[in-house]
C-alpha cells in the first residue's frame, strides 16, 4: 500500500469510527435536541469518511471499493487513534471525546486545504465547514458542563482526566507523515500543537476545568494496534457485510 | 440529564434573503445560545434556513382565547377595509 493510500486512511478511519461511535446513540441521546445534534455530527463524520474511501479505493486501483475499505478491513488493518474508539460513557465522556477532536481536526483541516493533491484539499476544504460546527457544539458543552453544577463539573473533569492520554496520538507522525509533508499532500502535526493547545486552554478557562496533571500517553491505532473496544464496534459495523456479503442498499 | 429543567424556546427561520423570519416550532435548551444550534440541527438540516430567531416561550405574551369575541369578531362585518371597493385602471397589471 502507497503513503498516500496510508495517509488517507487514517484519516477516513478517524472519521467513520468515530461516526459509528456517535451513530450508536441514535435515538438514545440524553434530549431529543441532542440526540439529533449527535447524530448530524455522526453523519457528517461518515460523509467525510466515505469521500475518503472513495478516493483510495481510486488509487488503490486493486478492484477494492470504498465499501470493502469501510467494511472489510481486519482489526489491525484500521487506522484511527485511540481516542475515537473510546465507549461514549455518559454524555460528558461523549462530548469531552467529540471536543478533543474537534479541537484537533480544526486546524488539521485548515492546514490540509493547502494540500497540493487537489482531492485531499477539496475534502478537506468541505469538511472544515461542518468541523467549525462541531467544535462549537462540542465546546459550547464542555463549557456548560464544566461551568456547570457541581456534577457536571465532576463528570467532565473526569473524563477528561480520562480520555487525555489518548490525546497525543492525534499528533502521531512516522515515515508516512514526512513523505506526505516533503510532497506538499500532508500536514506537519507538530506545527498544529501551538494552535491546539491555545483552542483547548481558552476552553478550559471559560468551563473551570483543569488540565489534568500526567504525562502518561498511550497510542498504536495509526499501526493498527488498538484498544479491546475496536473489535466490539467492528462486530457491529461490519455485521451486515459479513452476513449477507456484498450486500447493496 | 432530565430536559425538565430547560426552558422552552420558540424558533423562527428565515428561509431566504428579503422574507421574514417565520415561525417553525419549538425546542428545549438550557440557554438562547444552544438554542440557536438546537434550531439548527432540529430546524434547518434540509436547507430550510439562512438565519434562526429564537425566543423564550414563556416571553411571549399572547391574547386570551376568551377575548376572541371582542378582539376578533367586530371586524368580521367590516368588508370595507379590504382595498376591493376600487376600480382598477385600465392598463394596471398587478392588482
Amino acid at each position: 500500500m502507497s503513503a498516500l493510500n496510508t495517509y488517507i486512511l487514517r484519516i477516513a478511519d478517524d472519521s467513520l469510527i468515530l461516526g459509528q461511535r456517535l451513530s450508536e446513540l441514535c435515538g438514545h441521546g440524553p434530549a431529543i435536541e441532542e440526540d439529533i445534534a449527535l447524530t448530524n455530527v455522526a453523519l457528517d463524520l461518515i460523509g467525510q469518511a466515505t469521500s475518503l474511501y472513495e478516493y483510495a479505493a481510486e488509487i488503490q486501483n486493486g478492484g477494492k471499493t470504498s465499501d470493502d475499505l469501510a467494511f472489510l478491513r481486519l482489526e489491525h488493518q484500521y487506522l484511527n487513534t485511540l481516542l475515537v474508539e473510546q465507549p461514549n460513557g455518559d454524555f460528558g465522556m461523549t462530548i469531552v471525546r467529540q471536543w478533543l477532536f474537534d479541537t484537533f481536526r480544526l486546524p488539521f483541516y485548515e492546514a490540509l486545504q493547502q494540500s497540493k493533491d487537489a482531492q485531499i484539499a477539496g475534502i478537506a476544504e468541505k469538511a472544515l465547514k461542518e468541523t467549525r460546527y462541531h467544535w462549537r457544539h462540542s465546546s459550547e458543552w464542555v463549557i456548560r458542563l464544566g461551568d456547570g453544577t457541581e456534577e457536571s463539573h465532576y463528570r467532565v473533569q473526569e473524563a477528561l482526566n480520562f480520555l487525555y492520554k489518548y490525546v497525543d496520538e492525534l499528533f502521531y507522525m512516522d515515515d508516512i507523515d514526512k513523505e506526505m509533508i516533503e510532497k506538499g499532500i500532508g500536514v506537519d502535526l507538530e506545527s498544529l500543537r501551538p494552535a491546539f493547545n491555545e483552542r483547548l486552554k481558552h476552553v478550559l478557562e471559560a468551563s473551570t476545568l483543569s488540565m489534568p496533571a500526567y504525562e502518561w500517553k498511550l497510542k498504536g491505532g495509526r499501526v493498527g494496534r488498538h484498544t479491546e473496544h475496536l473489535g466490539h464496534i467492528l462486530t457491529e459495523l461490519q455485521y451486515m457485510q459479513r452476513a449477507y456479503p456484498n450486500l447493496q442498499w | 440529564m432530565s430536559t425538565k429543567d430547560w426552558p422552552l424556546w420558540e424558533v423562527f427561520i428565515r428561509s431566504k434573503q428579503g422574507l421574514a423570519h417565520k415561525h417553525v416550532g419549538s425546542l428545549h435548551a438550557p440557554d438562547a445560545e444552544m438554542a440557536v444550534e438546537n434550531a439548527r440541527d432540529v430546524y434547518t438540516r434540509r436547507n430550510e434556513g439562512i438565519s434562526i430567531w429564537v425566543v423564550e416561550s414563556s416571553q411571549v405574551f399572547a391574547s386570551d382565547p376568551s377575548d376572541s369575541d371582542a378582539f376578533f369578531e367586530p371586524a368580521q362585518s367590516k368588508v370595507y377595509r379590504h382595498p376591493t371597493f376600487y376600480e382598477v385602471p385600465e392598463g394596471i397589471a398587478h392588482m
